[in-house]
């Protein structure tokens, strides 16, 4: 099919979409009613309950534990997959070289950069770290607190410095961490099972309303879902960066 | 009143897939589908909006203040963090794609091969 | 819907729209760092932060640098084959 034809068959169908997008999104309910049942009832009950100030992720972690154990493990696939692909690439490559460089390390990095990766690595870890730890209290969580911690890496990686001596050894580390997380975050899960009888349910103490260790559960849920996140886009960086130094390898 | 919001969320769907099907390079073509997905974020934050209302964290203000929807927002933000992770196992595919087929051009891949 | 809406709908719209119509991947994925803060900023005017943070440190960060990186692999199975 060309190409005119193809924008042509585009436009037929995306203006009926369009349409039907437009009555479908008038006869949603506006912004000036209270909140529904469900929204409602959770944020009027959240806080004594589970004395986790950050509602949302009181939900993400507690009342809908289920589905970010669903999220949290397509991540973890994500990387796998990712991993499996650019390996074979590699593997392709590696036929052809005597001899890889076995180390992560950026080649041409100037001055100026490594100064700025080496001051901006630890001010990311501590930054990250802080987001993870304190997710049911304020904004963050596993996630976001675990993609920061991925981008450190990087930092660590565009200021030249060695990240590891031996290629094998870092990745096994790392792909070791990010399955500990993912299988830490269902053995929470499981732990609720035991304990309460109930798949996820919040069996740890819950602790006081605003300190770190309040809402159960849900602080371990966070350090898992944290370690796992950030293990996983540390192993697809490295693939993809290992790729590069691969490749660079060779050519020389 | 929401539906500005629901606008541009709509605008962004189309717009993305218009990117995909016109698009001439594979990496565009990943980075135009993730342009849809965002569309996906606006309609779900549009959906949650209240007036007036706050956002749900009841660390400083007293329980009972008039918040936004928290469900839509947990919903939303483990989205995100999935969609780059689909996004990297895309562009994987890509890269495989144009090592075995030489071209990183849609319209030049042709009939799926056995 | 105060003005501070109005006006990140707007601009993530128009941001959006350019990461379509930027068609060298190189371009795209600079573009695509000024649409991931856009949408943050659009998050937390809607009283947003946890997603605002989510999209900021992927978007600006995480994205951007997968997109080039792919770029970066690309290239050099041209240089190589």
């Amino acid at each position: 099919m060309s190409e005119r034809t193809r924008l042509a068959v585009f436009l037929a169908g995306a203006v009926p979409l369009a349409a039907l997008l437009t009555l479908a999104l008038i006869g949603l309910p506006g912004s000036d009613l209270p909140l529904g049942d469900l929204a409602g009832t959770i944020a009027a009950h959240a806080v004594p309950e589970r004395k986790g100030t950050n509602t949302v992720i009181d939900v993400a972690f507690d009342y809908r534990a289920l589905d970010t154990l669903g999220e949290e493990f397509m991540v973890f696939v994500a990387a796998i997959g990712t991993a499996v692909l650019l390996r074979a690439t590699r593997a392709d490559d590696e036929r052809s070289n005597v001899e890889e460089r076995r180390e992560l390390h950026g080649d041409d990095a100037s001055e100026l950069m490594r100064w700025a990766g080496g001051a901006l690595a630890p001010v990311t870890v501590l930054v990250g770290l802080y987001v993870v730890s304190h997710g049911q209290l304020t904004p963050g969580g596993g996630f976001q607190g675990g993609v920061v911690l991925a981008t450190a890496f990087l930092f660590v990686y565009l200021s030249g410095r060695r990240v590891a001596s031996g290629r094998v050894n870092a990745l096994s580390l790392t792909e070791a961490a990010e399955a500990a997380g993912a299988a830490g975050f269902a053995l929470i899960g499981i732990g609720g099972l035991i304990f309460g009888a109930v798949l996820m349910e919040n069996f740890v103490d819950l602790g006081s309303k605003g300190s770190v260790w309040s809402g159960g559960t849900i602080p371990l849920a966070n350090v898992a879902v944290g370690i796992e996140v950030a293990g996983a886009f540390v192993v697809i960086l490295t693939e993809l960066l290992d790729q590069l130094v691969v490749g660079r390898g060779a050519r020389r | 009143m929401n539906a500005p919001a629901y606008a541009v969320a709509a605008w962004l769907l189309l717009v993305g897939l218009y990117g995909v099907v016109t698009s001439r390079n594979l990496v565009h073509l990943v980075v135009c589908l993730s342009v849809s997905q965002a569309s996906t974020y606006v309609l779900l934050l549009g959906i949650g909006w209240r007036e007036h209302a706050t956002a749900p964290i009841f660390a400083d203000i007293p329980t009972g203040t008039r918040v936004v929807d928290p469900v839509v927002q947990a919903l939303t933000l483990t989205d995100i963090v999935v969609q780059a992770a689909v996004t990297a196992l895309l562009l994987a595919l890509v890269v495989q794609a144009r090592k075995r087929l030489g071209t990183a051009d849609p319209n030049r891949i042709g009939v799926l091969k056995g | 819907m105060i003005a501070v809406q109005y006006a990140t709908l707007v601009l993530v719209a128009v941001a959006g729209t350019l990461v379509v119509l930027a068609r060298d991947p190189r371009r795209q994925a600079v573009v695509t760092g000024v649409f991931g803060l856009a949408l943050s900023i659009l998050f937390f005017a809607f009283q947003a932060p946890d997603v605002a943070l989510s999209a900021l440190a992927v978007g600006t960060v995480a994205m951007p640098g997968m997109i080039l990186l792919a770029l970066a692999m690309i290239a050099r199975e041209d240089e190589d084959g």
